[in-house]
């Protein structure tokens, strides 16, 4: 096992670990407290979603990915067709 | 009702992450639905060690502070199908782990997953005591040394008394997983001998993981061992690792006591 792995190197690991440290720290220095740009874009968009539709929290989906370059922030929300019909209960409160 | 497990130490740097990660994937491998919860606060790493890293999205804290809802928060792992992470949060401070919180978010997580793995932070602060406080079963992770050992006998004494188990008087299940385990150190006499620690610490063997390129090369890549390099001496020592847990008999190898002509030859001039 030992001399056949001495043989048919398998690719390094440590480019990886470098590569994956650097995307994520990058992320998080150019983050303080919770002011991370995406965070913040994933709270207000669903604030101001929810001051017209009232959300079901279960339809809401929310993924993000972030890359080297770019990052990616997917919303998925479920609006039934009489959603925008109803008022949402705290319209009001949220709107201020 | 699946069953709590709380990957415990009190000293840092002895594995805890690495094994909440290899033991998960393991049993999520043989078709368990299985849940990892990182609870160190403001230094998470499981995100990190599994590969998730990019897609946290909610944490435990946003669970327990009601920004968000539980399944918003699991991140399902992207090569196995009944693998998932609650992250730990990276900004709030460790207060905001509430008891309630905790006790609200693992009484949900038991009724949905087979096993809900919980990686306590080093210490024997609030995050590890909530770490701990549900368990089941205590997998107490340790290194042959003198100070890993003290810390584990410290845990052990928390565990018996600090747990809702121990309140309750009933008897908390601990297992001793001795890691980064070196034959070749033992055989010298340098370290700590499997007998020696449990004798010291007088509770079951769960198993030992050798000390091994393998565990780094797949934190590195950022994949549990048990995934990366399947095959490998510390992947095959997680998976046993896991059967005994559920409850299986398998007998436990100390690492080095069968080694092979090559070994033999190569293994003790490596070191």
């Amino acid at each position: 096992m030992n001399l056949l792995r001495f043989f048919s190197r398998s690719p390094q690991s440590a480019p990886a670990a470098r590569e994956r440290l650097q995307v994520l720290l990058a992320h998080e220095r150019a983050s303080t407290g919770d002011s991370e740009l995406v965070t913040k874009l994933r709270d207000e968009i669903l604030r101001v979603i929810a001051k017209h539709v009232k959300i079901d929290d279960d339809k809401v989906s929310v993924k993000m990915e972030r890359g080297d370059q770019v990052s990616t922030l997917e919303v998925d929300i479920e609006i039934p067709l009489d959603a925008a019909k109803k008022k949402p209960v705290n319209s009001g409160k949220k709107a201020a | 009702m699946g069953k709590v497990v709380v990957i415990t130490s009190g000293k840092g740097g002895v594995g805890k992450t690495t094994t909440s990660a290899a033991l998960g994937a393991a049993l999520a491998q043989n078709g368990e639905k299985v849940v990892v919860v990182d609870f160190d606060v403001g230094l998470r790493n499981l995100d990190l060690v599994m590969g998730a890293e990019r897609r946290v999205v909610y944490d435990l804290v946003n669970v327990i502070q009601g920004e968000a809802k539980l399944a918003q928060a699991l991140i399902r792992d992207k090569r196995l199908e009944t693998l998932y992470l609650l992250p730990a949060s990276q900004t709030r401070d460790k207060d905001n782990l509430t008891p309630e919180g905790v006790e609200k978010v693992v009484t949900a997580l038991r009724s949905a997953f087979d096993w809900v793995i919980c990686d306590s932070p080093a210490g024997i602060e609030r995050g590890a005591t909530l770490a701990m406080r549900h368990a089941d079963v205590a997998i107490v992770v340790t290194n042959p040394e003198v100070s890993s050992v003290r810390d584990s006998d410290r845990i052990i004494g928390l565990l018996d008394s600090k747990t809702l188990k121990a309140e309750n008087g009933e008897r908390m299940e601990k297992h001793l997983l001795l890691t980064r385990y070196d034959p070749v150190r033992a055989e010298r006499g340098d370290m700590l001998k499997v007998d020696d620690v449990l004798e010291i610490l007088s509770i079951p063997l769960l198993g030992i993981i050798p000390e091994s390129m393998d565990v780094l090369k797949a934190s590195n890549v950022g994949s549990p061992v048990t995934l990366a390099e399947s095959a490998s001496a510390p992947a095959r020592a997680y998976f046993d690792a896991a059967r005994r847990l559920k409850g299986e008999a398998v007998p436990v190898t100390v690492p080095g006591e069968k080694r092979g002509f090559f070994g033999k030859i190569f293994g003790r001039k490596a070191a």
